[in-house]
């Protein structure tokens, strides 16, 4: 499936610098649509920060990306965002003092106007969150619960939710599972399975091979920031791909 | 055993949100109450209600600007300078003959111009924290209103350019006496308190503010300018603190150099007697304009029983310590590790 087509996201000879620290030295990388890519490699291996440079978090130092075949500069979250690629950050990216559906629609709320004035429209807010929540089968208690009074794996799930709120076409996940009970792994691994139904591109970035493996389609390595093995995941194995991460082939 | 437990929690979780809202409401109605058994005949009498309102109205405004930065985590140590520099601009202003409307427009400019520079150190110079940043303001704005003034007290405003903090509103349409009158500060301080509650709850930029107390890096990922929501809450404040000046040079027909001094701390000890967290993203608009009751009520009581200002010292900082370990605690049963 994804040697057809061209690829969604593509980017091409990614190099970051902070300061003198080389953090990725042209770093290639490409997902197509309905495909899942794992990205492993050791701590300090650049994946995080190849992430924020998909994200526009961060600007490359040199490299350029290509979405839909096009050449794209992103200057902000809100660039990536409006091409249709979204993030779920390790550390979730929500702020626990507010609701489960004001993180959702966080910088992206619906308002209403009355006369010159725009205020938020809480109505909208609710009814889009349960029918959004509902559509991925996420169970919460309601829409207005805060944040901080959920699970580690009902505040993935409302990061993944996020992420697919507004017509994702590729969602970056960073370590979905690493905070995770082992019965909540399994939830978060099947919304992936169905996210990737639907069409979207999914980039993992994991170091469990369980996650790679049950739902990557393809796995590339990173090592020391730059490109170190890339393969299908039916043409490796376990053992392999753990190799890779030690920096050995 | 364990089914006790969830079901306590659950009652406990249930009370939680109301507890949280309305708290700190509960404690100012029992003040009340005491200081109305303790001074029967004066305590609740109309013109000792009409002077605390008149007492809080100028902090009140300083405390619900600093609400706002503390709200996102943040700290302003300079709106007791911002108000001096902004009354001493007021007064040379209107020293200088300019007409009325155009005097009290001044302090609103300059307070707000004072907030923006803040705003610009915090974010374009990047200072690692608000605090350093507000603490060489407060020097800063405060020898600044000194320089332009000689540092001598300006006196004499006309009744337009004090009517905010010195107008009465005439009741006796009313029925009531003539000395029933309804400060115009009072109606200024419930204007400004409820057009900030719709802003914080009701707009974007609201609960941007709260986001980026809540998680700043949640905000900035979600497509928040946070340095943009800052420079607007830090504005605001100085805004505030403008609005604050006007109010005083109401009250006092003059512009001093001591103006506001201190204020700062007594604002931040309103913010945080009403719930405000230091953490950021906790805290509501009628919270602090409780904690800003509570502050006037206890010194006005005291004052009534003539208790030492001393003393009035001592009950303040204990009711800020209680207020925080409350708020400690409420952080550590209410949040899941």
């Amino acid at each position: 499936m994804s040697t057809l087509n061209n690829p969604l996201l593509e980017a091409k000879g990614i190099t970051k610098y902070f300061g003198t620290i080389t953090a990725l030295e042209n770093v290639d990388l490409k997902v197509h649509a309905g495909e899942c890519l794992g990205v492993v490699g050791d701590n300090g291996a650049g994946k995080s920060t190849l992430m924020k440079v998909l994200s526009g978090l961060y600007k490359p130092s040199s490299g350029s990306l290509y979405f839909q075949g096009k050449k794209e500069i992103l200057e902000s979250p809100k660039d990536s965002q409006n091409l249709g690629l979204e993030m779920v950050y390790q550390d979730l990216a929500l702020a626990g003092n507010l609701p489960i559906g004001e993180n959702i629609f966080l910088g992206r709320e619906p308002t209403k106007n009355v006369g010159f004035l725009k205020f938020l429209d809480f109505n909208k807010i609710k009814e889009l969150t349960n029918a959004h929540l509902g559509k991925l089968k996420i169970n919460v208690k309601s829409a207005d619960q805060k944040v901080e009074e959920l699970s580690g794996g009902q505040r993935q799930a409302v990061a993944i939710a996020r992420s697919t709120a507004f017509n994702a076409k590729v969602v970056i996940m960073d370590e979905p599972t690493a905070a995770l009970a082992i019965k909540e792994v399994g939830k978060v691994l099947d919304l992936i399975n169905s996210l990737k139904k639907t069409g979207v591109g999914v980039i993992v970035i994991s170091h469990r091979m369980d996650d790679i493996f049950s739902v990557c389609d393809r796995v590339m390595a990173l090592f020391q920031g730059t490109n170190f093995a890339e393969s299908e995941l039916s043409n490796t194995s376990r053992d392999e791909v753990i190799g890779w991460i030690m920096g050995k082939k | 055993m364990e089914e006790k437990d969830n079901k306590k929690d659950s009652l406990y979780l249930k009370l939680m949100p109301y507890i949280e809202k309305y708290g700190i409401l509960l404690l100012l109605v029992l003040m009340i109450l005491v200081m109305h058994i303790l001074q029967p005949d004066v305590f609740l009498s109309w013109r000792n209600v009409t002077n605390v309102f008149k007492q809080i109205s100028w902090q009140s405004m300083l405390a619900l600007g600093v609400f706002m930065v503390i709200v996102t985590a943040g700290i302003d140590l300079s709106v007791g300078s911002i108000m001096m520099l902004s009354l001493m601009v007021l007064a040379i202003v209107a020293k200088a003959g300019a007409p009325w409307f155009i005097v009290v427009i001044t302090p609103l400019i300059a307070g707000f111009i004072c907030g923006l520079f803040n705003g610009a150190g915090i974010t374009f110079l990047r200072m690692p924290h608000p605090f350093i940043m507000t603490l060489g303001t407060l020097y800063i704005f405060r020898g600044t209103g000194n320089l332009i003034s000689g540092g001598t007290p300006i006196s004499g405003f006309t009744d337009e350019v004090r009517y905010l903090g010195h107008g009465r509103i005439d009741l006796t349409w009313l029925g009531l006496e003539k000395s029933q009158y309804l400060p115009v500060s009072l109606v200024l301080i419930a204007v400004v308190y409820i057009i900030f509650w719709f802003f914080l709850n009701h707009s974007r930029t609201g609960k941007w503010i709260y986001a980026i107390g809540g998680n700043p890096s949640a905000a900035r990922a979600s497509g928040i300018n946070v340095n943009k929501i800052l420079i607007i809450v830090y504005s605001l404040c100085g805004f505030l603190s403008g609005i604050g000046a006007l109010i005083l040079a109401g009250r006092t027909d003059s512009g001093y150099p001591n103006a506001g001094l201190q204020s700062e701390l007594d604002a931040i000890a309103a913010c945080i007697i009403g719930g405000a967290s230091f953490f950021g993203g906790r805290g509501t608009v009628l919270g602090v304009f409780a904690g800003v009751m509570i502050m006037g009520i206890l010194r006005n009581g005291l004052n009534l029983m003539d208790v030492s200002s001393f003393w009035q010292q001592v009950l303040i900082g204990s009711i800020i310590v209680i207020a925080v370990y409350i708020d400690v605690l409420r952080r550590d049963l209410g949040t899941r590790k």
